[in-house]
């Protein structure tokens, strides 16, 4: 049996089925994501100005260095020529043109491999980066020697380690040097790690969304946002790929399929251009 | 099926018209590509600017991010040339949005909370205010 308006869009609408299927998709989307952009206003505008971060409820400043802010520009801009890529390859088809196509569909995957690539290494770097505060009130950042992730007090005590390897972070006033903690090996160079008492700790822990409530929203926001980086990935792979055979069955179609796959890929590129600002710049 | 493909051909196999259409839409798509380049630059070089209050910060980051998501949604997205059915599914899902966005500020007490709350480099007013019903923290 043959779906009507699979190709062919409804006289009284002017939309063929997919169309309307994204967009209704499209619009859940944008409430699932509102939930969250609301919970970010809440965080945001209830941080207590008075506190400095990495205090728990403090929201950071710019100059607290906490995100790579060139990787995540590199990204904002990766994700901007893959929507671009992505609306060139539905072009092509309709100028009928396969190979512009296969070229600028390969170029969106690559962007989205690269986007997640620069995604992991953020997560990375902070999933190895400590927040540390002692029993007499003072607090650090750093990392432990050598490298650890996910590492915690309770882990510590749990293993019952009796003293860490901490590398303190250099303190405010060289923010410059621990903006770039990414790969922070030569501004911590002129620093020499320091033994710690586990009994003087009284908070250790990495920089994952426990640590803060800043960090709580930054990774359920860009969880899901690359989540939907992965998802759209793999539907434009599969178009890309084995799914083009339509292409020479029902091109019409294809077309379609492409379309309303590039609408979610610009969709997801959109969460990103306020995702970007929000959690890295502002 | 084969019906529909074989329509398909048979209708816009040649026709030259949508190829100058889609071209002229290629034109554009270029330039958005570049407006958006921009605007990202923009974004960052802004926000190592210190423009005295942080909610100016934020203001015009926020604004720069709007134009570029009109560019992207209206262009990429073909928004400004869709079917009445579409915008109006998304007239609906905006509204909604927009609420569930402030509603959380709504909840909360008065206007200057958010003055003190975005506030936060300064320590002027608002902020004492914004401390006592911010969230406990541990």
């Amino acid at each position: 049996m043959d779906i009507p308006y699979t190709t062919k869009p409804r006289p009284d609408t002017g939309l063929y089925n997919a169309k309307v299927g994204i967009w209704l998709f499209l619009a859940s989307e944008i409430m699932l994501f509102g939930a969250l952009f609301s919970s970010y206003i809440l965080l945001r505008v209830g941080a207590d100005p008075k506190l400095v971060w990495p205090a728990l409820a403090a929201w950071p400043s710019h100059s607290d260095g906490l995100l790579n802010v060139p990787m995540g520009a590199i990204n904002t801009l990766v994700l901007i020529v893959s929507s671009v890529t992505v609306v060139m390859a539905w072009a092509s088809l309709k100028m009928k043109n396969f190979n512009k196509f296969f070229m600028y569909q390969g170029i969106t995957v690559a962007c989205a491999i690269l986007f997640c690539g620069i995604k992991s290494a953020e997560y990375a770097a902070k999933f190895s980066h400590y927040h540390l505060v002692l029993k007499d009130g003072t607090a650090f950042t750093g990392h432990l020697e050598p490298k650890q992730y996910f590492m915690t007090d309770r882990k510590l005590r749990q293993a019952k380690v009796e003293e860490i390897t901490f590398l303190k972070d250099p303190q405010k006033g060289h923010a410059e040097a621990s903006a770039e903690h990414g790969s922070g090996d030569e501004a911590h160079a002129s620093h020499e790690p320091e033994k710690i008492k586990m009994s003087d700790i009284k908070r250790l822990t990495f920089w994952g969304p426990q640590q803060s409530t800043y960090f709580a929203i930054y990774f359920t926001m860009t969880g899901l946002h690359a989540l939907h980086v992965v998802g759209g990935a793999l539907v434009i792979g599969y178009l890309w790929l084995p799914g083009s055979r339509m292409w020479k069955t029902n091109p019409e179609r294809f077309t379609n399929r492409v379309e309303v796959c590039g609408l979610f890929w610009h969709f997801v590129d959109l969460v990103w251009i306020f995702l970007f600002p929000v959690l890295y710049l502002l | 099926m084969a019906e529909h493909a074989s329509d398909a051909h048979a209708e816009d196999g040649h026709d030259p018209h949508e190829i100058e259409h889609i071209k002229a839409h290629i034109k554009v798509y270029m330039l958005i590509f570049a407006m958006l380049i921009l605007g990202t630059i923009l974004t960052v070089a802004i926000s190592y600017i210190d423009f005295g209050e942080h909610w100016k910060n934020i203001a015009i980051g926020l604004a720069i991010a709007s134009v570029k998501g009109t560019l992207v949604a209206g262009w990429f997205m073909h928004l400004i040339s869709e079917k009445k059915l579409i915008y109006s599914v998304m007239v609906v899902t905006i509204f909604f949005f927009v609420a569930l966005s402030f509603i959380t500020i709504w909840s909360m007490t008065g206007s200057s909370l958010i003055g003190g709350g975005l506030n936060q480099h300064s320590t002027t007013g608002g902020a004492a205010h914004a401390a006592a019903v911010a969230p406990a923290h541990h």
